[in-house]
Order: structure tokens, then C-alpha cells, then sequence
């Protein structure tokens, strides 16, 4: 087995490549208002590193150089940079504990307004329409399933997958406590499956930066999975604040697994409904 | 440089050889330890648990920006990268696989060796396929020490043996000899 023996990269090339990378980050947010700067270091450069792989480029100071020039370019560097990978019912235990906690709270409400922040494809927005619908609350719920790239962002309101994944979906789903099929939610053709329409009927996509952008309603739930772990400590701690605002008294909180609100001055503000289930309700 | 931080990566056959390797090392270990192992994606805690059963260190699965503490084994979650962020603390990160693994080798050993550079230990076990040997070429490129199980002790030998074929390692060691020799290098009484 032959592996490149060969690192070009040693502790010399180390400041030299901090010092581009925050050149980078500068640029990206004075010329196209993106603001990367407090994402965690060590996953940006590693994606960085990754696009300098996929466009051919030596240094970080040519990939700027072609960003700020080619659109396409900055289209697939926020591509590179933003999309994260998830699943529908991804973590099914958390759907498990969401219909056990959260939605008992719900069903006393006669409008519930959701905000599922860092959307990404879809696949939280469509699980979560369905788990209301399986307990008929969906037609007085409101989804607003938010993301910063617009590119995804169409991808979600297509609802396409590859439906090599509907097999994983479906054992999801029913771990998750589904009550019906999974294949009813959705057409398969070809390599291809549609979800039904009848599922974005109250969802709403749209574009918002965690970053840059403030509240803009009051929820009942918030779900934020697998998103903060991008993030710097002192941006989770402002993102945390902007939850905080968004959410109504009692309102629910929802992280991802491997999450944690413990070392942060939020941890007061909320009681989790279990232990090690990142559900959690606003009691401050 | 006295190492201050132990990175373990392995896959096939890597519970009993975990084991082997923590039982030797001490309560008051200096430094922390990060393990990935590779696992079923929907693996809950249960090798967290596992493992306490056999080491007097504290174990825990890695939670997202968890401090690096000395003494603490942190195991990566299934289903999540195990990246070592600068200033002592973990991230965890769900971007796909890298061939094919996720928890990836490659990823722990390459992001612990950029933040720790010549004050890392990187550990290769036994396992399955080739993850993990272009970090341990990072870790070395780094200036840390790289530490590979013997392949005629593994249990699956693909893992430690692409580990040397990719850098020159410090140390080929049967499993029962790994532990001991971590010791002595984070307490500084090996060279």
C-alpha cells in the first residue's frame, strides 16, 4: 500500500497560513457581507484546505485572489464552506424525547411557531413536519426553516433526495416512534425521491445568518442541531442570546446530542426535560 | 518537548487493544487522552462505559468545545469528527466521512497535530483499513511523536501496517509494551 510519504506542510508554513486565512475572512466579509471570522478555527481551515484540493489553488492567498473575482467561485466556496451533512430523524432518540416532551406543551397552544435555524438541505424541516403531522398538529404550526446559503436553500424547497438514502431514513423514522410508513411521505422515481408537497405547505425557507442577522420573531420552539458546533465559543455565546430573545417564556430549546449549554452563561435560563437529551425549556 | 496531549486511533480489534493500553496508564496521567474508535454510526455510550470498567482515568464521550483536562479519556461520539480546536478544547463536527469513516483517524490526528505540534503523541492500533496513516504522516511532519502497534500483534494488522508505509514512526511496540512506554514519555522519564 503506497501512501504520499510527503507533508508540505510543517510548522514553518503555520503563521504564514493563520495570517492568509484571517486575510481571507476579512475580505469575504467587507466584499460579500458573509461573516466567518468566529467560526472554529480548526474546522474553516480544514474546508479551506479542502477547496484549495477541489480549485487546484497552492495558497489561501490565490483561492482569495479567485473569490473575489469569480462569482462562481465565491458561489462554491460558501458551498464548501457552509453545508453541513445530516439525515432525516437524524439522532431518532431526540424525536423520541420531543414527542414525549415538547409536544404535550404544544398541543395546548392554538398557533405554534417553530424556528429550525441552520437548515442546511431540508431533512430537519421535512422530519419535523411529519412527527407534527403523525400528531395533529400540523395545520396550526408554522416551520420557518432558516440557512445562510441561498443555493441550499433552494435545494431544501425541492425536497429531492437520493433515494438511496430512504432505507436509513425509514429505520430513522421508526426509531424515531413513527406511527405510519415512512414511503408515504414520499415519491421514489428512478434514483430519486420527491417528498410529498403537501409537507412544505407550512414551512417557510429562508435566509438568515445566526452571524449577522437578529431576531425576527417570537417562537415557541427553537431547534438548533449540529449547527453552534461550527462556531467559536464567543459566537455560540451570541447566538445563544438571540435564541434566548426568540423564544416565549416556556418556549423549547433543541441542540444536537453532542451539545452542551454546560460552561455557558445561558445555562441558567433553561431546565432540560431529561438528562442527556438536549431538549430544553426556557424557565428565565 | 515533553508531550502534553495522547491521540489513539483504531478500528477492527481496537476494544481489547484499548484496553490493554489504558490499564497501564496511571489515575494522575498528566495529560488527556483522545481515542477514535471506529463504530456503527447509531453506537450509543456504551463504549464509554465499557472502558471505565477496565482504566482508573475519568472517561468521557467528547462533547462539542469540552476543555482538554488532564487524567480524562475523551472518546469520539459515533457518527461525529473528534477535532482538537486550539486552546485546549475539543469540536466535533458532522461534515461527511473521510474515507469512509466518521469518526475519522485522519481528521483527529491531523487537527491535534496542527494545535500541538511536537507535544503530541499519536498512537496507531490495529484495524481494518488505511484511516489514520496520512494523520500520523501530519503528526510527524509536526515535529510529534508517532507511536505504531506492531502488526504481528494486531489483530488486524491493514491499520498499523499503512501507518508505517506512510512516515517514519518513533516506535513499533508489541500491544502489552504501548502503555507503559506512554507513560514514561508524558512523565518525562523517557527521552
Amino acid at each position: 500500500m503506497a501512501f504520499p510519504l510527503k507533508d508540505p506542510r510543517g510548522a514553518a508554513d503555520d503563521g504564514l497560513e493563520a495570517l492568509e486565512l484571517e486575510l481571507l475572512l476579512e475580505a469575504v466579509v467587507r466584499h460579500y457581507g458573509y461573516d466567518f471570522r468566529d467560526y472554529a478555527r480548526t474546522s474553516i481551515r480544514r474546508r479551506i484546505r479542502n477547496i484549495l484540493k477541489a480549485e487546484g489553488l497552492e495558497t489561501i492567498s490565490a483561492l482569495q485572489d479567485r473569490i473575489l473575482h469569480d462569482p462562481t467561485a465565491w458561489e462554491r466556496f460558501l458551498q464548501g464552506i457552509s453545508v453541513s451533512v445530516s439525515a432525516m430523524f437524524r439522532d431518532p432518540h431526540f424525536f423520541r424525547a420531543f414527542r414525549r416532551h415538547a409536544v404535550p406543551v404544544l398541543r395546548t397552544y392554538p398557533f405554534i411557531r417553530i424556528w429550525q435555524a441552520g437548515c442546511s438541505l431540508g431533512e430537519e424541516a421535512y422530519s419535523l413536519a411529519i412527527l407534527l403531522q403523525e400528531e395533529g398538529l400540523y395545520d396550526r404550526s408554522l416551520i420557518y426553516a432558516t440557512d445562510i446559503n441561498e443555493a441550499t436553500l433552494r435545494r431544501a424547497r425541492e425536497g429531492i433526495y437520493p433515494a438511496e438514502l430512504m432505507q436509513k431514513y425509514t429505520q430513522n423514522y421508526i426509531q424515531a416512534g413513527g406511527q405510519r410508513s415512512f414511503s408515504e411521505y414520499y415519491t421514489a422515481r428512478y434514483e430519486f425521491a420527491l417528498m410529498r408537497p403537501a409537507l412544505q405547505q407550512n414551512i417557510v425557507f429562508s435566509q438568515h445568518n445566526l452571524v449577522s442577522d437578529g431576531a425576527f420573531n417570537e417562537f415557541n420552539v427553537v431547534l438548533c442541531r449540529n449547527v453552534m458546533i461550527y462556531f467559536n465559543r464567543p459566537l455560540q455565546e451570541r447566538t445563544h442570546t438571540l435564541f434566548h430573545k426568540s423564544l416565549s417564556m416556556f418556549g423549547i430549546l433543541g441542540l444536537g446530542s453532542k451539545e452542551t449549554i454546560r460552561f455557558l452563561p445561558h445555562e441558567a435560563l433553561y431546565e432540560q426535560f431529561e438528562p442527556g437529551e438536549k431538549l430544553y425549556r426556557r424557565i428565565a | 518537548m515533553r508531550p502534553t496531549l495522547v491521540a489513539i486511533g483504531t478500528s477492527l480489534g481496537g476494544f481489547n487493544a484499548l484496553l490493554s493500553v489504558l490499564k497501564a496508564l496511571p489515575a494522575d496521567l498528566p495529560v488527556p487522552v483522545l481515542i477514535v474508535q471506529h463504530r456503527g454510526p447509531a453506537s450509543d455510550g456504551g463504549l464509554v462505559d465499557l472502558l471505565q470498567r477496565y482504566t482508573s482515568l475519568r472517561v468521557v464521550e467528547a462533547e462539542d468545545k469540552t476543555p482538554l483536562v488532564p487524567a480524562t479519556v475523551f472518546v469520539a461520539p459515533a457518527d461525529y469528527h473528534l477535532l482538537v480546536e486550539e486552546l485546549g478544547s475539543l469540536a466535533l463536527s458532522t461534515e461527511g466521512p473521510v474515507r469512509s469513516a466518521r469518526p475519522s483517524i485522519d481528521v483527529l490526528f491531523e487537527t491535534a497535530a496542527d494545535a500541538y505540534g511536537p507535544a503530541l503523541i499519536g498512537v496507531l492500533l490495529t484495524g481494518a483499513s488505511a484511516d489514520g496513516a496520512h494523520g500520523l504522516a501530519r503528526v510527524k511532519a509536526r515535529g510529534g511523536r508517532a507511536i505504531v502497534q506492531d502488526p504481528a500483534t494486531a489483530e488486524c494488522a491493514t491499520m498499523p501496517a499503512a501507518g508505517l508505509a506512510a512516515t517514519a514512526v518513533d516506535y513499533i511496540l508489541p500491544l502489552e509494551r504501548i502503555g507503559d512506554h506512554l507513560v514514561s514519555l508524558v512523565e518525562g522519564t523517557r527521552a
